[in-house]
C-alpha cells in the first residue's frame, strides 16, 4: 500500500523533526571538543564545567524547588477552590471562573509584565518569593480546570450520605469527595509541576538579585556558544524523561503487561 | 451543603489581587504617560500615538504579525497531514504520546538546541556539505525564527486536529462512500470540514504564543531581528518605560481579539450550524 507507506514516511519524518534537536543537545554535551558538528570524543568536561559554576548548580536547585514548592501549594489551594466552586452559585462561580481564566488565556509576557509592575509598585524585594508567588498564581488556574470536571461527575448524594451518617463536613471533605476526586487532582498537580519547571517568560520577568532558574540561565548564556547550555540542558531532559516515564508512561505499560499475563493465564 | 461555598473567598481574594490587579495596572499605565509612579492619573494617549508615528515600530509590528501567520500556516499546512496520518495509525496512543513529550522538555532548550544545529559550522550545514553545498546562512533569517517557532508550537496543532479528527463518525464516511463519493470527495466534504473546529483550536495555542514570543526571535534570529514580543521586553527591562510598554502589550492584546474573532468566523461559515467546543 503506496498510501500507508507515505503516511508513515511523514510521521517518522515529522518524528525526527521533533526529536532530533534533543538528541543533538544530549550527544553533543558529551563532546570533548567545542565544536557544532563535529562529535570528537567522549568527555564529561561541559558537566564539570557546569557543577563548577555555582550559578548554574543554583539555577537547578531554584528550578525545583520552586517547582515543588508551586506545585504543592497551588494543588491545595487549586482543589480546596474547585471544592468551593462545585457548591457555590451560578454568579459566584462565573466571577472566580472568568477571573481563573484570564492567566491562562493571556500570552505569558502580558501576565508578566503585570506583575512586574505590581511587585515593582508594592516594592518588594524580587527573587525567590515572586517568583514563587507568580508560579503559584498561574499553576492554580490549571489545577482548578482539572479538578472541576471530575467534581461535577461526583454523584451529589454521596456528600448527603456521608453527613447523614455523621460525618462532619471536614471529614467528608477529607474521606469522600478527595479520594473520589483524586486521579483529577494528580494530573492538575502534574500539569503544574511542569508549568512550573519549564516557565522562562513569567519567571523572567518577575525574577531578580541572581535568582534564576534553568530558563533563565539558557537564555542569558546563550549570546555566546557554550556548551556547558548542553549539559545544563541534558539535565533538564534527564529529569523530565526520567518523571515522564515513572509517572506516565510506566503505569500502561505495567497495565498492558498484567493484562498479557491475565490473558495468557486463561488459555 | 453551603458550608463550602467559603472555600471559595481566599482564592476570589487571591486571584484579585494577584490576577485582576495587574492587570488594570496595565491598562491603567497604557492611558498614561506620567512615568512609572502614578501618584496621580492623567488620561494621555501620547504612548500608542508614539507607536503610530514612528516607522521602526510599525515595521516591527507588521514584520510580527507576518511572522505569526506564517508560522500558523505552516503549522496547518504540516500539523494536518501528521495528525490525519496519526489517526489512521495503528500506534495511535504511542504517537499522542510521542507527540505530546517534546512539549514536556523547556522550551529554551529545545530552541537553542537549533541554534548549534542551524549554524554555519552546525549539523545541517555539515550535512548539506556532503552534497556538495557550502554553508548556507540559517541563522539570523526569518527562516530560521519560522521554524523555531514552528517546530515550539507545532504539537499543539497537532493535538487538536488529531483529536477532532478522533471524534468523527466513522460512519459518516461509509455513508459519503455509499452516495458514490470517491477518497478526495470524501475528504473534501466531510472529513474536513467536520475537523474545521480543530484546526480553529489549533490556531488559537499557535498565533497567539507566536505572535508574543521574544525569546525565539532572539535566540535563532539575532539581536537584530526584533518583534513585538521584543518591545515590550526592552520597555521593561531596559528601558523601563512601563506605560509604552503597556501600550504596546495593548496594541498586541487588541491584534490577537482581532485574529480570534476573524478564525472564528471563519469556523462559522463551514459549520453554520455551530458545531464548535
Amino acid at each position: 500500500m503506496a498510501r500507508k507507506l507515505l503516511r508513515r514516511a511523514f510521521i517518522l519524518l515529522m518524528l525526527i523533526f521533533f526529536y532530533l534537536p534533543i538528541i543533538y543537545t544530549v550527544v553533543f554535551s558529551f563532546n570533548s571538543s567545542k565544536s557544532l558538528s563535529k562529535f570528537e570524543s567522549f568527555s564529561l568536561k561541559w558537566y564539570e564545567k557546569m557543577f563548577h559554576s555555582s550559578d548554574m548548580v543554583n539555577s537547578i536547585y531554584y528550578t525545583i524547588a520552586i517547582a515543588v514548592l508551586a506545585t504543592l501549594i497551588s494543588t491545595v489551594i487549586g482543589t480546596i477552590t474547585a471544592i468551593g466552586l462545585s457548591r457555590s452559585g451560578r454568579i459566584l462561580r462565573g466571577i472566580v471562573e472568568q477571573i481563573n481564566d484570564m492567566p491562562i488565556m493571556n500570552p505569558d509576557i502580558v501576565t508578566a509584565i503585570g506583575l512586574l509592575m505590581f511587585f515593582s509598585t508594592l516594592a518588594v524585594k524580587k527573587g525567590f518569593v515572586t517568583m514563587l508567588t507568580a508560579h503559584v498564581m498561574f499553576c492554580i488556574p490549571y489545577v482548578i480546570l482539572s479538578v472541576m470536571p471530575k467534581l461535577r461527575s461526583l454523584d451529589p448524594n454521596l456528600l448527603d450520605a456521608a453527613l447523614d451518617l455523621g460525618c462532619t463536613p471536614m471529614q467528608a471533605l477529607v474521606k469522600v469527595i478527595v479520594p473520589e476526586t483524586v486521579s483529577g487532582i494528580i494530573s492538575g498537580a502534574l500539569i503544574a509541576f511542569t508549568m512550573s519547571f519549564d516557565d522562562f517568560v513569567i519567571s523572567y520577568f518577575v525574577t531578580g538579585n541572581g535568582v534564576n532558574n534553568i530558563s533563565i540561565m539558557v537564555y542569558t548564556m546563550s549570546k555566546r556558544i557554550n556548551p556547558s547550555i548542553n549539559a545544563l540542558s541534558t539535565v533538564i531532559i534527564g529529569i523530565i524523561t526520567v518523571g515522564l516515564t515513572v509517572v506516565n508512561v510506566i503505569p500502561p505499560i505495567v497495565n498492558a503487561i498484567k493484562q498479557k499475563g491475565k490473558i495468557r493465564k486463561e488459555i | 451543603m453551603k458550608s463550602f461555598r467559603k472555600l471559595v473567598y481566599p482564592y476570589l481574594l487571591w486571584a484579585i489581587i494577584m490576577i485582576v490587579i495587574p492587570m488594570l495596572m496595565i491598562l491603567v499605565y497604557a492611558f498614561t504617560d506620567e512615568g512609572n509612579s502614578v501618584r496621580n492619573f492623567v488620561f494621555s494617549l501620547g504612548s500608542f500615538r508614539r507607536f503610530f508615528s514612528d516607522t521602526v515600530f510599525l515595521v516591527v509590528l507588521r514584520r510580527s504579525i507576518y511572522i505569526a501567520v506564517l508560522t500558523t500556516v505552516f503549522c496547518v499546512l504540516l500539523g494536518y497531514p501528521m495528525a490525519y496520518a496519526m489517526a489512521k495509525s495503528r500506534f495511535k496512543i504511542h504517537l499522542v504520546l510521542l507527540v505530546t513529550i517534546p512539549t514536556w522538555i523547556n522550551m529554551l532548550v529545545r530552541t537553542y538546541a537549533w541554534r548549534g544545529m542551524l549554524d554555519n559550522n552546525g549539523l545541517i550545514n555539515n550535512f548539506l556539505g556532503f552534497f556538495g553545498i557550502a554553508p548556507l546562512k540559517f541563522l539570523e533569517t526569518t527562516f530560521a525564527v519560522v521554524l523555531g517557532m514552528v517546530y515550539n508550537f507545532i504539537p499543539f496543532m497537532i493535538l487538536q486536529i488529531y483529536t477532532s479528527l478522533e471524534k468523527l463518525d466513522k460512519s459518516l464516511l461509509e455513508a459519503a462512500s455509499d452516495l458514490g463519493a470517491n477518497r478526495l470527495q470524501r475528504f473534501l466534504k466531510v472529513t474536513l470540514p467536520l475537523s474545521v473546529p480543530g484546526i480553529i483550536s489549533g490556531i488559537t495555542l499557535v498565533f497567539l504564543p507566536a505572535v508574543s514570543s521574544f525569546f525565539i526571535p532572539k535566540l535563532l534570529g539575532g539581536g537584530q531581528y526584533v518583534l513585538i514580543g521584543n518591545v515590550i521586553e526592552n520597555q521593561f527591562l531596559t528601558a523601563g518605560d512601563w506605560s509604552f510598554g503597556s501600550a504596546i502589550s495593548l496594541i498586541m492584546a487588541v491584534i490577537i481579539i482581532i485574529s480570534m474573532y476573524i478564525t472564528r468566523s471563519l469556523d462559522k461559515k463551514t459549520n453554520p450550524e455551530g458545531g464548535d467546543d
